[in-house]
């Protein structure tokens, strides 16, 4: 008894002694790959040592925002909203056949739900901008090249999450319907729609949301919105027309994410 | 039977409305009406170009053309040997693979060091974050850095960076730190929210400061998730790093935007591939080190 | 009246449920099928109305037969059969006058379907039923609001709004407690008899079967090996059911048997 008591103390405190051991190796090892990255960046530290002051300098001659200049990016604003509802919408439609590829319980057979899922992974890791570099070289800047970048950007995170929801579908609930004698489309509109509309709306304002912060950069590359605009003012120095501009944007993303996170608490 | 079944029940009432969660029938459509008004003015607004979106597609195929085969530039030296037979002797490294890993080099490095200064000055946030935590005032200060931190995308502040003080992978970093409290200290925050507050209780009983009530009271019970956290961070980021480039903050992004504008598509191609493929492993890597964290 | 001659069925994955089952059933009568786990009770029920296929055999209600009928006939028949489900059936989403309505299904249009537009006898004879089972006023609730019981009740009113020739009822109880279970029970022989219809139910517990059936039918091993009134059911009649499977060395369809519809062959199988 004496002795089994003896063992167990000594392992436990072995099992915390390696336990300890790794966190220090984790943490130096943490602390080398940061260092050494640090010095791959390659920075002049002149450059740190003058950075609060340039920052101070920077928002004194941004403040105070150019009044004025308010009226004239109305406009851009609006197509930036134009781009995200645009492109979502879009997004959906072909988001719904890739969703239903993608979900185990309706995909046809196992090529076409590869097929599915690597339309989801292609979609999901390219990220918008290089949707946009490539769809402003095929359609030119300007809106359309933003609605498309924004909307194949989409596609994957909206599939995705749709095909999981369609693969919690209850299914008794759908043979109770296709057992009183409903065709093909009641037991869609019965036992399909109720079960995935509220994901389906939650996923699409949400989606929304992300996608109007996206349409703000988007512009960058000339695939419009708000994004042109600012780069324009940005390189003409204006910087009193800079912050116009980020307080603009700020306003729109946060109004779009509250306005989704109370359509998606409601929604259920 | 029907006839008869009828007059059994003709005291019920006939009509019947679908139950709404809007407050009536009325409301309900007026809500349908005005969403499909905005959506339909958004796309009028925007006048989608028919024959351009035709035209454009039509195109699509002579770019994924010039794009094909995407161009590494490594290439492998062939030396025909005195019997007329192929060998390989070696490999001969172009410019552009070497701006390719040095991009990538650089692009991993960003997000490294942009997660630990980001979750360093994330934390101090969440706290401030934390409505159970500090006095009011702190808490609104808290709350509004999150949400501009998560408003303006990092990419809007890379290119302020970028031309405000003009410095390259710094500019990077400083633009990934910038969103991260976003993302980390709301989730903390919420985290903090949670806490039983029955061990902090425990804590300030023995007499301890603030601070030590904060090492001990309530870093314990979050740092799990905070690790967790920290490695999906670095993830997000390592996303983030390949594309900041496109303003001139440093990283891969830099690279893929010049061949896009020299019309070195195939050389474009294997940037996307090798941005794909880096952030795909850092997917990988990020699940595979949060399990063994949790 | 409800005939089932010779019924067999092999699942794609080899199993053999049922090994050639033939009973009748008519009039009002309460009509219990018991068996081990594994019997092919639940294949049996779920044969009849083609949820589940048959492998060969023949059905036929009031005549008709129901096997190798086209998409169209089928519907058609299924709503002369009304099916309780073991884990209810409900769309959880939808108010429980919805699930109700959904009885109807089979006799509207998809447009009519789609605005929710039943005819005004329809929706009399769906409050009068809910009333019935006994959850008048619910109308309006959702049905993941309900307890098991009330949804229970919910799926048996959308089956009797169907004004079916039948009601097949798959396991009824086995997601209640004892008590609400002796209710349901009551509820369907009560229904039996103000309906005019047969009621066939297969059940796990035997002594509810005794409580309430007309009639005992005993499954074992994919076949019939016991029919009779439930004061038949004596020890001996017991051991034959319950022993048939015990001593066969494999268990023919252990999975298919647990049906509370998310066995993928069922999924499959269903048409």
């Amino acid at each position: 008894m004496a002795t089994d008591i003896a063992t167990r103390s000594g392992d436990w405190e072995r099992f915390d002694r390696r336990k300890k051991l790794l966190r220090y190796f984790g943490l130096l090892g943490t602390l080398i790959v940061t260092l050494a990255s640090w010095q791959a960046l390659g920075v002049r530290y002149t450059y740190l040592e003058t950075a609060p002051e340039m920052t101070f300098n920077l928002f004194q001659r941004m403040y105070p925002p150019d009044t004025a200049y308010a009226p004239e990016i109305v406009a851009p604003m609006i197509a930036t909203v134009n781009i995200a509802v645009v492109g979502t919408m879009v997004a959906i439609l072909m988001a719904i056949p890739v969703a239903y590829l993608g979900a185990r319980n309706t995909t046809p057979n196992r090529y076409t739900y590869s097929l599915g899922k690597f339309l989801i992974v292609a979609s999901r890791s390219v990220h918008v901008i290089i949707w946009a570099l490539i769809f402003v070289i095929l359609f030119g800047t300007g809106t359309l090249a933003g609605i498309l970048s924004v909307a194949f950007r989409s596609i994957g995170f909206l599939a995705k999450l749709l095909s999981e929801e369609i693969e919690e579908i209850d299914e008794t609930a759908l043979e109770a319907i296709q057992a009183t004698g409903a065709g093909r489309l009641e037991t869609m509109m019965y036992g399909v729609v109720p079960q995935v509309k509220p994901a389906f709306i939650g996923i699409s304002v949400y989606r929304w949301d992300i996608n109007v912060r996206e349409a703000t950069i988007i512009g960058f590359v000339g695939a419009g919105g708000i994004g042109m605009e600012l780069q324009t003012r940005i390189n003409f120095f204006d910087w009193n027309g800079v912050l116009t501009i980020l307080i603009a944007i700020l306003l729109v993303v946060m109004f779009s994410e509250l306005f989704s996170a109370y359509v998606r608490k409601k929604v259920r | 039977m029907s006839a008869t079944s009828d007059d059994r029940y003709a005291e019920y009432d006939g009509q019947w409305k679908r139950p709404t969660v809007f407050r009536s029938h009325t409301v309900k459509y007026a809500v349908y009406a005005v969403v499909l008004l905005f959506v339909a003015w958004n796309v009028w607004a925007v006048r989608l170009p028919l024959d351009r979106i035709v035209q454009g597609f039509g195109s699509a195929g002579v770019l994924v053309g010039n794009m094909f085969p995407p161009d590494f530039g490594v290439s492998i030296v062939v030396r025909t040997t005195e019997f007329g037979v192929p060998v390989p002797v070696g490999t001969n490294v172009s410019d552009g693979a070497v701006r390719l890993w040095d991009g990538m080099v650089e692009t991993i490095a960003m997000s490294i060091v942009a997660t630990v200064v980001g979750v360093i000055i994330s934390i101090p946030i969440a706290v401030m974050a934390a409505e159970n935590l500090v006095p009011k005032p702190v808490y609104i200060i808290g709350r509004t850095i999150v949400s501009v931190s998560r408003a303006l995308h990092e990419l809007v502040v890379g290119i302020i960076v970028v031309v405000g003080f003009g410095f390259g992978a710094l500019a990077g970093v400083v633009a990934l730190v910038w969103a991260t409290p976003g993302f980390l200290a709301k989730l903390i925050a919420e985290d903090l929210e949670d806490i039983d507050p029955a061990q902090i209780d425990a804590i300030r009983s023995t007499g301890a400061s603030p601070l030590q009530v904060m090492l001990f009271g309530v870093a314990p019970q979050v740092m799990p998730r905070l690790i967790g956290l920290t490695i999906y961070r670095w993830d997000i980021n390592v996303r983030a790093a390949t594309i900041l480039g496109v303003v001139g903050a440093g990283g891969i992004g830099n690279v893929l935007v010049r061949s896009f504008d020299r019309y070195d598509y195939q050389y474009s191609l294997a940037i996307i591939l090798a941005i794909i493929a880096v952030v795909l492993v850092g997917e990988a890597v990020s699940a595979i080190a949060r399990r063994r964290v949790q | 009246m409800l005939s089932v001659e010779n019924l067999e069925k092999t699942y794609s994955s080899g199993d053999e449920a049922l090994k050639g089952v033939s009973m009748e059933v008519s009039g009002n009568e309460v009509v219990a099928i018991i068996g081990p786990s594994g019997a092919g009770k639940s294949t049996f029920i779920r044969c009849i109305n083609q949820l589940t296929e048959p492998t060969s055999g023949s059905i036929e209600l009031d005549g008709v037969d129901l096997t190798g009928l086209s998409d169209g006939e089928l519907r058609d028949q299924r709503r002369n059969m009304g099916m309780i489900f073991q884990e209810y059936g409900l769309v959880e989403r939808l108010s429980v006058m919805e699930n109700v309505l959904a009885g109807r299904l089979g006799y509207l249009s998809a447009w009519n379907a789609f605005r929710r537009d039943f005819p005004e006898e329809d929706v009399r004879h769906a409050r009068a039923t809910l009333d019935r089972v006994g959850l008048g006023g619910h109308d309006d609730n959702r049905a993941d609001e309900l307890s098991g019981g009330q949804r229970q009740r919910v799926g048996i009113a959308r089956a009797v709004v169907q004004r079916p020739k039948i009601l097949l009822v798959d396991e009824p109880t086995s997601s209640l407690d004892p008590e609400t279970s002796r209710a349901v029970m009551q509820l369907l022989t009560e229904i039996a008899a103000d309906e005019d219809i047969p009621v066939l139910i297969n059940i796990h517990e035997v002594e509810l079967a005794l409580e309430y059936a007309d009639r005992v039918v005993g499954l074992a091993d994919g076949r019939l090996v016991f029919e009779g009134s439930p004061s038949d059911l004596d020890e001996n009649a017991r051991d034959t059911i319950y022993r048939a499977t015990a001593e066969s060395s494999s268990d023919p369809d252990g999975d298919a048997e647990g049906s509370n519809g998310t066995d993928p062959r069922m999924i499959t199988e269903s048409r």
